[in-house]
C-alpha cells in the first residue's frame, strides 16, 4: 500500500529527512517512535503534501501510484488521512458543516452523490457516541476552543466518518486522559482491515498496548534506525534511544 | 426569492404592460416622451429633470437649493481610496432607457468573466440578458406575483411605490420626509444626489403595521433603469415595523461609472426598520475597467422612543466604494445596529463603515464589521461612535475584525469615538487575521480544494453577520463569497 524509498526532505534549506525506507502493507499496524525533533511529523506532513517542504530525493508511492505530483486534497481522496499532532481552529465553521463538506468532497470524487443533511446528521451522531464525543462538539465551530484532548477526538471522528485506506496519527495519544485513550484506541481498532494500514507515530508504549502493532520502527536523525516487532517498543521503553543513535552514528 | 414585494412601478399594472412592450417605451417616464440629454450640469439641466418629472414645484425648488450648494463644495478626498478626478460635465443626469439599439446585442458581445458568474449563481437565461443590459423582449413571468403583493401590501395600508410616483401621489409626505435625515448639505454627493436624483424607492408603514412581507427592489425588470443617482426613503410610524431587501447578488453591469445613492430611514417610536443589503456592482474587468463607482449617503433617524434601526449589509462588488450607513439615535432607549461585511479583491477599494449618534437617554448600538482584503485590495473601516451629552446611560459595542488573504492586501481600521457623557460605556474590540497556511492545510487534507476551503474560512468569519440577514439573502450571500473569491488563492 505505501512503499517509501530513499526519501530525502528539506525545509528552508535545512535537510530534515536523510534517506528514509518504510513499506507498510494493507491490513498492517505500524509505530513510528523517535525523538523529538527526528522528522516524525515532517514524514506525515509530506506524505499529506504539505507546501514549504522539498523531496530532494527518493519517492513516496501510495496505492501504486506517485504522490509527488498529487495535490493535498487529491491525496485525500485517495484515502489518505493525517490526524494532526496540532489541529487547528477555524472559527464559525461548525464542526457539523465541515465534516459534511468534508465528507461530500470524498463522495463526489467517487461519484457518488452528496449527502443529505438529516442522513449525514444521523451518522455523524452515531460516530460521535461512539467516541463518546458529545453533539454538542458538532455545533462548534472547527476545534474552537476545544481542549487539547477534545481537539484529538475530533481528529479521531474525522477519520472515522472518512474511513480512509491509510490513516497516519500523528501524536493522536498525547494529550489524552486514561479513559479517552481507551475510546480512541477501539476507535481505530474498529477501522483495521485487511484493505486498509494505519501508521501511529507516538511517544508512549502504553498507546501500543491498545493497538498492538504489527512493526514498530525508529525514526532518528531523519532515518529509520532501527525496525522490529512490538517487543521493540518495550525495549526502547526500558533503554530510551541512546543507544539507538550511538550505535547510528 | 420568497415573499418579496417589488417597488410598485408608475401606474401600476399599466407600467408593467409597458415593460412587456418596451422596444418602444419603458422605465419610468410616463407622460413626456423620453429624450435623452447631453453630458453636462447647470441648473437648466436640474429644471428638465424636474419637469420631466411633472414634479411640484417646491421640489424643483430644493433641487435647484441643493445643485447651488453643490456648486460651493469642494471634492471629497478620503486618504485610503484612489481614483482618477470625476469630470461632472462629462456626465448625461437625464437619459431615456436604452432602446434595442444600444448595449450588447448578444449575450456574445459580454464580458465572459461575468457570464461564467450568471450560471454559478443559477440565473436563467433571460436575467442573464437584462443583467448584462442586453435588450430583450422581457418574459414577464412575476407579473401575477407582483399583483398579488400589491393588493396584499394594499390591504395593510402600505405604500410602496418609487418616489417620481409618490411625487405625484403623496407630494405631502415626500415633502415632510426628503432631506430630513440627509440634508442635501451633509456630504459632496448627497448634494449632487439631491439636485440630480432619478428615481428611488418610497416606503410608508403606518401605525401600528407589521409589513406583512419583506420589500424588496430586487424585483429583477422593475428595478432596472434607477440610474445613478436613487433617492430612497422609508418611514414607519409609530409600533411599525418593516424589513428592507437592497440589492442582488447577481454582478450587475451598467454603463454608468458613478453612481451616488442617498437612503432615509425615520423610525418613530417603537418602530422597527430592517434595512438589509447585498450589493454586488460589477468591480471591472481584471484591469478594473469599466467598474462601478460607488458613493453613497445612508442615515437612519432613531426619532422616537425605544424605535429601532439596523443596518446589515453584504458588499462585494464596486471597484470603488464609499459608504457609511448611520443612525441617529435620538429617541431615549432607541437602539442603533450596524452588521457589515466588507470583500474587497482584485484592485477593489472599499472604504466603508458607520457613524452611530448617541443623543437620547439609554441608546443602544452595536457594530459588528467584518472586512475581507484578497490579492491586491485596500479595505478601510472607519467608523463613528459620538455620545452627546444629553445621552445618559448611552451604550455602544464595536467589534471590527478584518482577515487577509495572501500578502499584498491590506486593512485598515480608523475607530473614532467622541464621547461626552460620563455615564456612557463605549467597547471597541478588532482583530486582524490571516486565513493560514494550516487552516488551508486542514481543508485540502479533508478534501476541500483550495478554493472550497477558502470560503468556508471566510463564510465561518463572516457568520455573525449572515446571521442578521433573511435567510434565503444570507445562502445567496455566501455563494456570492466564493465566487467572489475564486481565483484568490492557489
Ligand atoms: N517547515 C519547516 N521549516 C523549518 N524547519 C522545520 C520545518 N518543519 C520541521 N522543521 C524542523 O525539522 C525537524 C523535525 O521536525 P518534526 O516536527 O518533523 O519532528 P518530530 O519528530 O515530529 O518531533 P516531535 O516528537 O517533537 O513531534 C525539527 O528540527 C524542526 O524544527
Ligand atoms: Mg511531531
Amino acid at each position: 500500500m505505501l512503499k517509501i524509498r530513499n526519501l530525502h526532505v528539506a525545509a528552508e534549506g535545512e535537510a530534515i529527512l536523510k534517506g528514509l525506507d518504510l513499506e507498510v502493507a494493507a491490513g498492517e499496524v505500524h509505530a513510528i517512535m523517535g525523538p523529538n525533533g527526528s522528522g516524525k511529523s515532517t514524514l506525515a506532513a509530506v506524505m499529506a503534501g504539505r507546501e514549504g517542504y522539498e523531496i530532494t530525493e527518493g519517492s513516496i508511492e501510495f496505492l501504486g501510484e506517485d504522490l509527488a505530483g498529487l495535490e493535498p486534497e487529491e491525496r485525500a481522496w485517495r484515502g489518505l488521512f493525517l490526524a494532526f499532532q496540532y489541529p487547528v481552529e477555524i472559527p464559525g465553521v461548525t464542526n457539523l458543516e465541515f465534516l459534511r463538506a468534508s465528507v461530500d468532497a470524498h463522495r463526489a470524487y467517487r461519484g457518488e452523490e452528496a449527502t443529505s443533511a438529516v442522513d449525514f446528521m444521523k451518522l455523524a451522531r452515531a460516530t460521535s457516541k461512539q467516541l463518546r464525543f458529545d453533539t454538542d462538539f458538532l455545533k462548534r465551530g472547527v476545534n474552537e476552543g476545544f481542549s487539547g484532548g477534545e481537539k484529538k477526538r475530533n481528529e479521531l471522528l474525522q477519520m472515522l466518518l472518512l474511513q480512509p485506506k491509510l490513516a497516519l496519527l500523528d501524536e493522536t495519544d498525547s494529550g489524552l486522559d486514561i479513559d479517552a485513550l481507551q475510546i480512541v484506541a477501539d476507535g481505530v481498532n474498529t477501522l483495521r482491515s485487511p484493505e486498509r494500514a494505519i501508521v501511529m507515530i507516538t511517544h508512549y508504549q502504553r498507546l501500543l498496548d491498545h493497538i498492538v502493532p504489527d512493526k514498530v520502527h525508529v525514526l532518528s536523525g531523519g532515518r529509520i534506525v532501527r525496525s522490529g516487532g512490538k517487543e521493540l517498543a518495550l525495549e526502547l521503553e526500558r533503554k530510551g534511544y541512546g543507544w539507538l543513535e550511538e550505535a547510528a552514528a | 426569492m420568497s415573499e418579496t414585494a417589488s417597488r410598485t412601478s408608475p401606474k401600476g399594472d399599466e407600467a408593467i404592460d409597458r415593460h412587456l412592450a418596451r422596444e418602444y417605451e419603458a422605465g419610468w417616464v410616463t407622460d413626456i416622451e423620453s429624450d435623452t440629454l447631453p453630458p453636462g450640469l447647470d441648473e437648466d439641466v436640474v429644471r428638465f429633470i424636474s419637469a420631466k418629472k411633472n414634479e411640484p414645484e417646491w421640489m424643483t425648488e430644493w433641487r435647484l437649493e441643493a445643485y447651488r450648494h453643490w456648486l460651493t463644495m469642494d471634492h471629497p478626498n478620503w486618504a485610503h481610496v484612489h481614483y482618477p478626478k470625476i469630470d461632472f460635465n462629462s456626465i448625461s443626469y437625464f437619459s431615456a432607457p436604452r432602446s434595442q439599439a444600444d448595449g450588447p446585442k448578444s449575450l456574445d458581445e459580454v464580458d465572459p468573466e461575468l457570464l461564467r458568474t450568471y450560471e454559478k449563481l443559477g440565473i436563467p437565461l433571460h436575467e442573464q440578458q437584462m443583467l448584462a443590459g442586453v435588450a430583450v423582449d422581457a418574459v414577464f413571468d412575476s407579473v401575477s406575483v407582483a399583483t398579488t403583493f400589491k393588493s396584499k401590501l394594499a390591504e395593510a395600508g402600505v405604500i410602496f411605490c418609487s418616489i417620481s410616483e409618490a411625487l405625484q401621489e403623496h407630494p405631502e409626505l415626500v415633502r415632510q420626509y426628503i432631506g430630513s435625515v440627509v440634508p442635501y448639505r451633509d456630504n459632496y454627493f448627497a448634494a449632487l444626489n439631491s439636485a440630480v436624483f432619478s428615481d428611488g424607492s418610497f416606503v410608508y408603514i403606518p401605525k401600528g403595521v407589521r409589513c406583512p412581507m419583506e420589500l424588496s427592489t430586487y424585483f429583477r425588470i422593475n428595478a432596472q433603469n434607477t440610474g445613478q443617482f436613487e433617492r430612497t426613503i422609508i418611514i414607519a410610524e409609530e409600533g411599525s415595523h418593516v424589513s428592507y431587501l437592497e440589492g442582488c447578488t447577481a454582478p450587475q453591469r451598467d454603463e454608468n461609472q458613478l453612481h451616488a445613492a442617498v437612503v432615509e430611514l425615520v423610525a418613530h417610536k417603537d418602530a422597527k426598520i430592517k434595512y438589509s443589503t447585498v450589493q454586488n456592482w460589477y468591480p471591472g474587468d481584471s484591469e478594473g475597467k469599466g467598474g462601478i463607482y460607488n458613493f453613497v449617503t445612508k442615515r437612519g433617524l432613531c426619532a422616537g422612543e425605544r424605535s429601532h434601526i439596523s443596518w446589515t449589509q453584504v458588499e462585494t462588488g464596486s471597484a470603488i466604494t464609499w459608504k457609511y450607513p448611520s443612525v441617529i439615535l435620538r429617541g431615549d432607549d432607541s437602539v442603533g445596529e450596524f452588521y457589515s461585511v466588507a470583500l474587497a479583491r482584485g484592485r477593489q477599494q472599499a472604504d466603508t463603515g458607520t457613524k452611530m449618534i448617541h443623543l437620547g437617554k439609554n441608546t443602544k448600538s452595536t457594530i459588528i464589521s467584518k472586512g475581507i482584503s484578497a490579492v491586491k485590495a485596500e479595505n478601510s473601516y472607519r467608523g463613528l461612535v459620538r455620545i452627546a451629552p444629553t445621552a445618559d446611560g448611552a451604550r455602544n459595542f464595536t467589534q471590527c475584525d478584518s482577515l487577509l488573504i495572501g500578502d499584498q492586501c491590506g486593512a485598515h481600521t480608523f475607530p473614532y469615538i467622541e464621547s461626552r457623557n460620563p455615564n456612557a460605556t463605549v467597547e471597541h474590540e478588532a482583530t486582524t487575521s490571516k486565513v493560514s497556511d494550516d487552516q488551508l492545510f486542514l481543508c485540502r487534507q479533508r478534501g476541500l480544494d483550495p478554493e472550497k476551503a477558502v470560503s468556508m474560512i471566510v463564510n465561518g468569519f463572516c457568520k455573525e453577520v449572515f446571521r442578521e440577514l433573511p435567510m434565503e439573502f444570507a445562502v445567496e450571500a455566501g455563494k456570492l463569497l466564493e465566487i467572489s473569491l475564486e481565483g484568490a488563492v492557489g
